[in-house]
C-alpha cells in the first residue's frame, strides 16, 4: 500500500541527515559476533548498533552491496540472511550473529555466473547497475519461495526494490528467464 | 566482411561487472589516509550570515574546517553565469545552501560535529512562488528576479483572434520532481599545490567539473584532472551539481593535505541538490469551427530557484517545444525563468520540454472539446507536415507522417474498442472509472540552436598494442548503455568484432572533450563522431598499405601492430561539423532549433478508484520514430525507464515545500513508482534514418519523459470527465487527495 507524500517531523534544525550516530563511543559497549559471509567465517568486534550493511561494506570490504536510501525503502542493500532476502541497512550486525549471509559477490561459483546474474545481463535487466545487486538478491529470494512466478507475482515480489532506470520491464523479463533456466 | 552490428541487441559492455558486484562506484573507492567530508548548510531560506558557533564536546582541533575565506580562486561555480558561490560568504539565498565544510577520519564523529555547528543568521524575507517573484514582492536576483526570457513570434497572432470561431484559454501547472538516481551523489578529491587537483566521482559531465575546478582553484587546466567513477544513474541530476560537490571535496583535500571523500546520504541529496523546474503555463488559442488551429499565445514561466545555473537553457528547450508538432499559422511564445529562494532547480531528463508539452497536450484536448471534435481528429487536422514550419520557422524536411503514427498507436492500444468498452463499464460501476488518452509530441535531439557549434566536440579512437581499438570520449556511461552503443558503432565502422572495442573511462587526462552527456546527444552527435574517427583510423591503415579493402579481424589487428611498430601511436580524431543548411538566430529565436526531432504518440489506459481516488495506469503504448535504432533492447530500456519516471511525475512524485525547503526528502515519503505500480510498457519504433546521425540514428533519451503525463491526465479526463474539474486536471502531480477534493466538491474550491 502506498503512502501519499507527506511530512515527517524534522529531526533537528539543520538536519538533512539521518546517518546513524555513535551516541557513545565506549569500548566496553562492543560485542563480539561471528557470522559466515559467502561461505567464509568472519569474527567482528562491533558496537551493538552497527548495521549489517556497514559490516559488509566497511569492515569486510565487500562493496557490491550498495546503500541507496538508509531507510530500508530502496532495497539496494538487499542480501540473503539464512537464505531469506533482508535489507542490510535495516538489520543490526548483531542480529546476523551465527547466521549465513550471501552477498552479490557470493552468487557466482568458480567464475560461472548464477542463472539470475546471467538473466539480468542477458535480458538488459540493469542500466546504471546500482540497484542491481540488491535486485538480484531479492529475485533469488523470490524464486526460492515461488520457483515459477507469474508476471504479477514478480512485480509484487520485487516491490521492495526500487529501480529508477529500467521501468522494471526488463527486470521482470530477467526474472522469468532465470526462473525458466532454474526449473529446467 | 562481417554482419553489421547496427540494429543488433548487443549486450552491455560493463554488464558482467554490474551483475557480480565488481563495478566500483565512488563510495566503493578508498585511498590511504583518506578523510570523510561533510557539508554544513543553511537552515533558512534567506538571510545575512553573521557568525558561526562551534558547539562543545567536539575535538575541533582534529577537524579540517573550510569556509569561503579558504577558497584559493574564485568562489563561484563556473557554468553559465557566475552567481552561485561554493560557500556562502555573506548572503544566504536558499535553504540547504553550503556554508562550511568539515573533514575528519571518523565519519560518525563528523556527523556529530556537523550537528554541533550553529549559524548566527539575520533573516531576510524570502519568496517561494512564481507570482511573488514576478510581482517582485522581494527583489532577490538582478534587477527584476528574471534569469532569462525569450520571445518567439511566427505569423500575426493579433490578427487571428477576430477570425476565430472559438477562443480557448487554459492554465497549467507542473511541480518539481526529484531525479532520484539510486546512487546518491559523491566525490573523492586529492588536492595540493604540487600535483594540482584530482577528483573521482559520480557525474555526467567531466569537463563541466573540470571547468569549474579551474576557476575555483585558479590553476591551469593541466593541473586539474576529473575522473568519472561508475555512476549509478543521473537523469540530469548529475549534470551541473557534481561541480559543487567536487569543489567542496577538493577544498577540504587542499586544506587537509589528505584525500577527502564526500558522499551525500539520501536525505541530503534530496533536500540540497537540483530538481525539475516547477512551471506555470497560460495558453490562449484561436480555432476555426472546422478544427483548424489559427493561432496560439503561450506564456510559460519556470521557477529557477535561487541561482541561474542551467535555467536559461532549460527555459530555451521548454519554449521551443511549447507549440508541439502542429502547424500553427501564428504563434507567440513568451517565457521566462524567475528567481525564488528554493535551492536551484536544474537539469532533469526532458529539460523544460515535459513542462510545456504537458500544457499543450492538455490544452488541445480542451480545444477539441470546445470545437466538438475527438482529440485524435483535432490533432489529425493540424499535424505538422513535411514542408511546413515549426514555431521557430524550421522547415520540416523529414518524411514524418504524424497521422499514420497516430493511427498506428491507436490501433496498437485498441483505442476505439476500449473507449466504447470503458464508457459501458463506467456507466455500470460505482467503484471504478476507466479511461484512455494519448499525447502527440516531438523532442529535438542534441543541443539547441548553435549549442553544438559552440561545444565543438572532439572524439578520438586509438589502436592498442594488442590490435584492439579504444574509443576516447568524455561521454559517460550512466546506465543508458553509451559504452555499448559506441562499441557497436566503432566495430561496425571498422568491420571488426564488438569485443575488439574498448571504451576509455572518461578521465580529462586521457580523453578529449566530446561535450556533456545530456540533451539526447550521446548516440546521435557523439556516436557520429565515433563513427567518423573510426573510419579515419581505418583510412590511415588502408592508405599506409597495411590493410586491404577486405580484411579479417586478425588482419586488422596485425595492421594496427605494424603501424604502431613503424610509426608509433595510431590515433584518429574527429571534430563536430554542423550539418549543411542549419541556421540559428539567437536574438530572434528563429531557424533550425535542432538538427532533427524524434516524434511520438503515447497512449495510456487508467483506472480511477472512486473509494481511494488513486489512479492506476493499466496499459501503456509508446510508439516513436527515432531514426535508425542502433540497439533495440537498449532503446526499449530507455523508453521504458523514461515512461516509468513520467508516470511518477504525473501521479506520485509530490515535492512538499515548507519555507523553501523540501520536507519529504526521503524515499519513505517521496513516493516513486515500484514494479507493482508500473504497467507493462509496450514500446514500438518507427525508423526514418537521419542523414547526420550514425547509421541514421537520432537521440531518444529524453523523449519518453515528455508524453506520459499529458497522456495519463487525458485518460483520467476520459475516465471521470465531469464539469468543473478541468482546472484540477491541469496540474501535476495529480495526487489522490486533489482528485477527491475536485470530484466530491464538484470541482469546488479548497
Amino acid at each position: 500500500m502506498r503512502l501519499a507524500g507527506g511530512v515527517l517531523p524534522k529531526v533537528c534544525m539543520c538536519g538533512t541527515h539521518i546517518l546513524s550516530l555513535h551516541p557513545q563511543r565506549k569500548e566496553e559497549q562492543r560485542v563480539k559476533i561471528s557470522l559466515s559471509i559467502n561461505g567464509t567465517q568472519h569474527e567482528a568486534d562491533i558496537e551493538p548498533r552497527f548495521l549489517l550493511v556497514h559490516l559488509i561494506r566497511d569492515v569486510i570490504g565487500l562493496t557490491g552491496t550498495h546503500i541507496g536510501c538508509e531507510t530500508s525503502i530502496c532495497g539496494a542493500c538487499t542480501v540473503l540472511l539464512d537464505g531469506k532476502p533482508v535489507k542490510s541497512c535495516a538489520v543490526l550486525a548483531v542480529q546476523a550473529n551465527g547466521g549465513q549471509v550471501t552477498t552479490i559477490e557470493g552468487l557466482a561459483k568458480d567464475g560461472q555466473l548464477h542463472p539470475m546474474q546471467e538473466a539480468f545481463w542477458e535480458c538488459h535487466g540493469l542500466q546504471c547497475g546500482y540497484c542491481t545487486p540488491g535486485m538480484i538478491m531479492a529475485a533469488c529470494g523470490l524464486l526460492k519461495e515461488t520457483p515459477n512466478p507469474s508476471e504479477e507475482e514478480i512485480r509484487h515480489g520485487l516491490e521492495g526494490n526500487i529501480c529508477r532506470c529500467t521501468g522494471y520491464q526488463h527486470i521482470v523479463d530477467a526474472v522469468k528467464y532465470a526462473a525458466d533456466k532454474m526449473v529446467a | 566482411m562481417k554482419q553489421s552490428l547496427i540494429g543488433q541487441p548487443a549486450h552491455r559492455k560493463e554488464g558482467r561487472d554490474k551483475v557480480t558486484g565488481q563495478a566500483r562506484y565512488v563510495d566503493d573507492l578508498t585511498f590511504p589516509d583518506m578523510l570523510h567530508g561533510v557539508t554544513v548548510r543553511s537552515p533558512i531560506a534567506r538571510g545575512q550570515l553573521r557568525g558561526v558557533q562551534f558547539g562543545e564536546g567536539i575535538p575541533w582541533h582534529e577537524f579540517t574546517i573550510v569556509t569561503a575565506k579558504d577558497v584559493p580562486g574564485a568562489n563561484c561555480v563556473a557554468l553559465i553565469l557566475e552567481d552561485q558561490p561554493y560557500l556562502v560568504s555573506d548572503t544566504i539565498n536558499h535553504p540547504e545552501e553550503p556554508i562550511l565544510l568539515l573533514a575528519h577520519a571518523d565519519k560518525y564523529l563528523l556527523e556529530e560535529a556537523r550537528r554541533a555547528i550553529t549559524f548566527e543568521i539575520e533573516p531576510l524575507p524570502a519568496i517561494f512562488s512564481i507570482e511573488d517573484s514576478l510581482n517582485r514582492k522581494e527583489l532577490i536576483w538582478g534587477e527584476d528576479n528574471t534569469f532569462k526570457s525569450f520571445l518567439i513570434e511566427k505569423g500575426d497572432v493579433n490578427a487571428a483572434w477576430a477570425h476565430a470561431d472559438f477562443i480557448v484559454e487554459g492554465e497549467y501547472e507542473t511541480g518539481a520532481q526529484e531525479q532520484l538516481y539510486i546512487e546518491p551523489n559523491g566525490m573523492i578529491a586529492i588536492a595540493n599545490r604540487e600535483e594540482g587537483v584530482t577528483v573521482w566521482g559520480s557525474m555526467q559531465c567531466p569537463y563541466y567539473v573540470h571547468k569549474a575546478l579551474i576557476k575555483l582553484f585558479d590553476l591551469p587546466p593541466k593541473k586539474i584532472r576529473v575522473v568519472q567513477a561508475v555512476t549509478g544513474g543521473g537523469f540530469g541530476g548529475k549534470e551541473e551539481y557534481p561541480s559543487m560537490i567536487a569543489g567542496h571535496a577538493a577544498l577540504l583535500a587542499w586544506k587537509a593535505g589528505k584525500p577527502v571523500k564526500l558522499i551525500y546520504d539520501r536525505a541530503e541529496d534530496m533536500a540540497a541538490t537540483t530538481k525539475r523546474h516547477p512551471s506555470k503555463t497560460r495558453i490562449r488559442t484561436a480555432v476555426g469551427k472546422d478544427g483548424k488551429l489559427l493561432a496560439t499565445e503561450i506564456d510559460f514561466t519556470i521557477d529557477g530557484g535561487a541561482y541561474a545555473t542551467l535555467s536559461s537553457v532549460v527555459l530555451s528547450r521548454g519554449t521551443i517545444h511549447a507549440a508541439g508538432p502542429y502547424n500553427w499559422p501564428a504563434v507567440r511564445v513568451r517565457s521566462r525563468a524567475v528567481a525564488t529562494n528554493h535551492p536551484p532547480h536544474g537539469a532533469f531528463r526532458g529539460f523544460g520540454a515535459p513542462q510545456s508539452i504537458f500544457a499543450m497536450e492538455r490544452h488541445l484536448n480542451k480545444v477539441a472539446q470546445t470545437v466538438g471534435l475527438s482529440p485524435e481528429e483535432l490533432r489529425r487536422r493540424n499535424f505538422l507536415q513535411p514542408g511546413e514550419t515549426t514555431s521557430t520557422g524550421q522547415v520540416i524536411n523529414e518524411k514524418i507522417d504524424l497521422s499514420s503514427l497516430l493511427d498506428r498507436a491507436l490501433k496498437l492500444s485498441d483505442y476505439q474498442t476500449k473507449k466504447t468498452r470503458f464508457a459501458e463499464f463506467n456507466a455500470s460501476s460505482s467503484t471504478e472509472r476507466k479511461g484512455i488518452g494519448f499525447a502527440t509530441f516531438m523532442h529535438g535531439a542534441g543541443f539547441t540552436g548553435s549549442g553544438e557549434v559552440y561545444l565543438s566536440s572532439v572524439v578520438g579512437v586509438e589502436a592498442t598494442e594488442t590490435g584492439k581499438v579504444r574509443v576516447l570520449t568524455s561521454n559517460t556511461e550512466i546506465g543508458q548503455g553509451s559504452f555499448t552503443i559506441f562499441s557497436q558503432i566503432a566495430a561496425d565502422a571498422l568491420g571488426i568484432d564488438f569485443s575488439q572495442i574498448e571504451i576509455a573511462q572518461p578521465d580529462t587526462a586521457n580523453v578529449p572533450n566530446s561535450g556533456p552527456t545530456v540533451a539526447s546527444r550521446t548516440t546521435m552527435i557523439v556516436g557520429k563522431l565515433v563513427e567518423s574517427a573510426a573510419l579515419g583510423l581505418r583510412q590511415t591503415l588502408v592508405a599506409g598499405g597495411l590493410l586491404g579493402e577486405r580484411y579479417s579481424a586478425d588482419e586488422f589487428a596485425e595492421a594496427c601492430r605494424q603501424h604502431i611498430a613503424q610509426h608509433g601511436a595510431l590515433k584518429s580524431f574527429s571534430k563536430y561539423e554542423p550539418p549543411p543548411g542549419v541556421h540559428w538566430d539567437d536574438e530572434k529565436y528563429q531557424g533550425e532549433a535542432y538538427g532533427t526531432y524524434a516524434w511520438a504518440v503515447y497512449v495510456a489506459e487508467v483506472t480511477v478508484d472512486l473509494t481511494t481516488y488513486e489512479t492506476r495506469v493499466d496499459d501503456f503504448v509508446a510508439l516513436q520514430e527515432v531514426g535508425k535504432v542502433i540497439n533495440p533492447v537498449l532503446a526499449a530500456g530507455q523508453i521504458e525507464g523514461g515512461v516509468a519516471q513520467a508516470i511518477g511525475y504525473a501521479l506520485y512524485e509530490n515535492v512538499v515545500w515548507r519555507e523553501g525547503r523540501m520536507v519529504n526528502n526521503q524515499m519513505t515519503n517521496y513516493i516513486m513508482p515500484t514494479s507493482a505500480d508500473v504497467p507493462p510498457i509496450r514500446v514500438y519504433f518507427e525508423e526514418l534514418p537521419y542523414a547526420y546521425g550514425p547509421s541514421g540514428a537520432k537521440g531518444i533519451g529524453e523523449l519518453p519523459m515528455d508524453g506520459p503525463a499529458p497522456a495519463i491526465l487525458n485518460a483520467i479526463e476520459d475516465a471521470i470527465g465531469q464539469p468543473g474539474i478541468q482546472t484540477f486536471l491541469g496540474q501535476i502531480p495529480l495526487m489522490p487527495e486533489t482528485l477527491m477534493k475536485a470530484m466530491t466538491a464538484g470541482g469546488g474550491n479548497d
